[in-house]
């Protein structure tokens, strides 16, 4: 047997935004364990329902992650709204449609930058990032934040756009298509690209289903599943497939979430070209009594938010359990028996938001 | 060829104008709907404390005794709540980001000028 090493990889290291800490323990240049340690970024936002009533912990919920800001502050209103029985009008829930897709696109766009950075494409992230800007405008143009939207609330949504603005966000969504459509070609078809990624960390269909695997991590290993597909928001109204890729490779997990951002685009137009004229809230009174799971899909996987309420106007239990945190086992799995040097791209495939995972 | 499917790319950038802005020289313009600072007509405000109470960080103090309002720029997460919930309109969402905060603490401070009593009509 070689001797064994461990390597420290994280918690700072130059492919993570965030700080997740992996022992590598090595034979020659070959992981055969990896053992991850969390928890450095602990907020104890969680606990915070004691001091804040729940209309407050919207603001809260939105910002547990930067990234899928929206979709946080989304899943959080729809857990209450099933408490209280709060019946959300139509057009709210078309607009939390489109920004939840307009999320998704800025969260892929900016993994694929992440991605292409990982593996030492540095032109590529660059040009990524360009791409998102574009959207981040539009984003800002629409909620008024870039990252945190703050355009949710319990029974609705918080500010409407009008037709004018839809079909400006529509045509400059074309133009954005336009341009990562030449982007996601080179991550499709480049040489050093596929070198990379084709055939590195492989996740079996069985190992992803038994080590609980979620969100593009488990589609890109032959696993139908999109929490979407339960049609909350406007979804259910909606004409789309889950994107399946069968691989189970790095390379696979990279294609899913380059078709996502096309399937997010025709999402976006389709609900465009559906949404009802009509009120975008309504006015939610008294305390939430009951308890509740909210299962929605963010960029990542599947979030599930559990709230209980126990007529007070602070929350007796709020609980997340972030995809992230559900793709840890599937990733230790899949670094065992890489290459050192394959770690980063590894990890960078199940898009680690630690931030969400530690709340 | 599949290697070069990037040199499009890369070509174009070359050939157009810079992606980035001139900062200084060329400002970003902001959009309507650009949450940046918080501020207050104080001429028009009632001193009702519903901001107050809103606020989800606790940022902002209302003073009725003193005819103040002050709002700590650091603890302010320009949520909008505020501007929302006054009643007499006289918050508003500015476009432009406040100036940034040199000392700890320091929080901005509006007070209402005691307005001249009005003449008797006798």
């Amino acid at each position: 047997m070689a001797t064994r090493t461990i390597i420290p990889f994280g918690p700072q290291h130059p492919v993570l935004p965030e700080p997740i800490h992996l022992d590598l323990v090595l034979e020659d240049e070959r992981v055969v364990e990896a053992i991850p340690s969390i928890g450095f970024i602990h907020r104890g936002l969680e606990k915070l329902v004691e001091k804040k009533d729940f209309f407050e912990m919207t603001y809260v919920a939105e910002r547990i992650c930067g990234i899928c800001s929206f979709i946080h502050g989304q899943s959080y209103c729809q857990a209450i709204e099933g408490v209280m029985k709060v019946d959300v009008p139509d057009r709210a829930l078309y607009l939390r449609t489109i920004w939840g897709e307009m999320s998704r696109i800025h969260s892929h766009l900016l993994w694929l930058g992440l991605f292409a950075d990982a593996f030492g494409f540095e032109s590529l992230f660059m040009h990524s990032w360009r791409v998102r800007e574009k959207l981040l405008d539009i984003i800002e143009e629409t909620t008024g934040g870039r990252v945190i939207f703050g355009s949710c609330k319990i029974g609705g949504v918080r500010r409407d756009i009008d037709a004018l603005g839809l079909k400006r966000v529509e045509t400059e969504l074309r133009t954005i298509e336009k341009q990562s459509f030449e982007l996601t070609e080179v991550f499709k078809k480049d040489g050093s690209v596929k070198r990379r990624t084709v055939d590195v960390g492989m996740l079996s269909k069985e190992e992803a289903v038994s080590l609980g695997a979620v969100g593009p991590m488990l589609r890109a290993s032959g696993v139908s599943s999109d929490s979407r597909k339960l049609g909350y928001a406007a979804y259910a109204n909606l004409n789309w497939e889950p994107v399946v890729e069968t691989a189970g490779d790095c390379y696979a997990r990279c294609m899913v979430r380059c078709r996502e951002l096309y399937q997010s685009f025709d999402l976006i137009y389709q609900a465009i070209a559906k949404i009802p004229e009509g009120p975008f809230d309504v006015k939610v009174t008294g305390n939430p009594t009951g308890e509740y799971f909210a299962r929605v899909e963010q960029p990542r996987g599947e979030v599930i938010y559990y709230v209980k309420g126990n007529g007070s106007k602070n929350l007796e239990r709020f609980r997340v359990r972030t995809p992230t945190f559900a793709n840890v086992p599937p990733l230790v799995k899949t670094l065992a028996g890489c290459e050192l040097a394959d770690v980063p791209v590894i990890v960078l495939t199940i898009d680690p938001c630690i931030s969400c995972t530690e709340r | 060829m599949a290697q070069m499917s990037i040199a499009k790319v890369i070509l174009r950038s070359v050939l157009s104008r810079p992606a980035t802005r001139l900062y200084p020289v060329e400002k970003r313009a902001f959009y309507k709907n650009t949450r940046g600072s918080i501020s207050i007509d104080i001429a028009k405000c009632i001193f009702c404390s519903i901001c107050q109470k809103k606020c989800p960080t606790d940022a902002i103090v209302v003073k009725k005794d003193e005819k103040s309002w002050e709002i700590n720029r650091l603890r302010c997460i320009t949520c909008n709540a505020c501007v929302d919930a006054c009643p007499k309109k006289c918050l508003n969402m500015e476009n432009m980001y406040s100036p940034g905060v040199v000392k700890k603490g320091a929080d901005d401070k509006f007070t209402q000028e005691a307005k001249p009593k009005e003449e008797n009509p006798q």
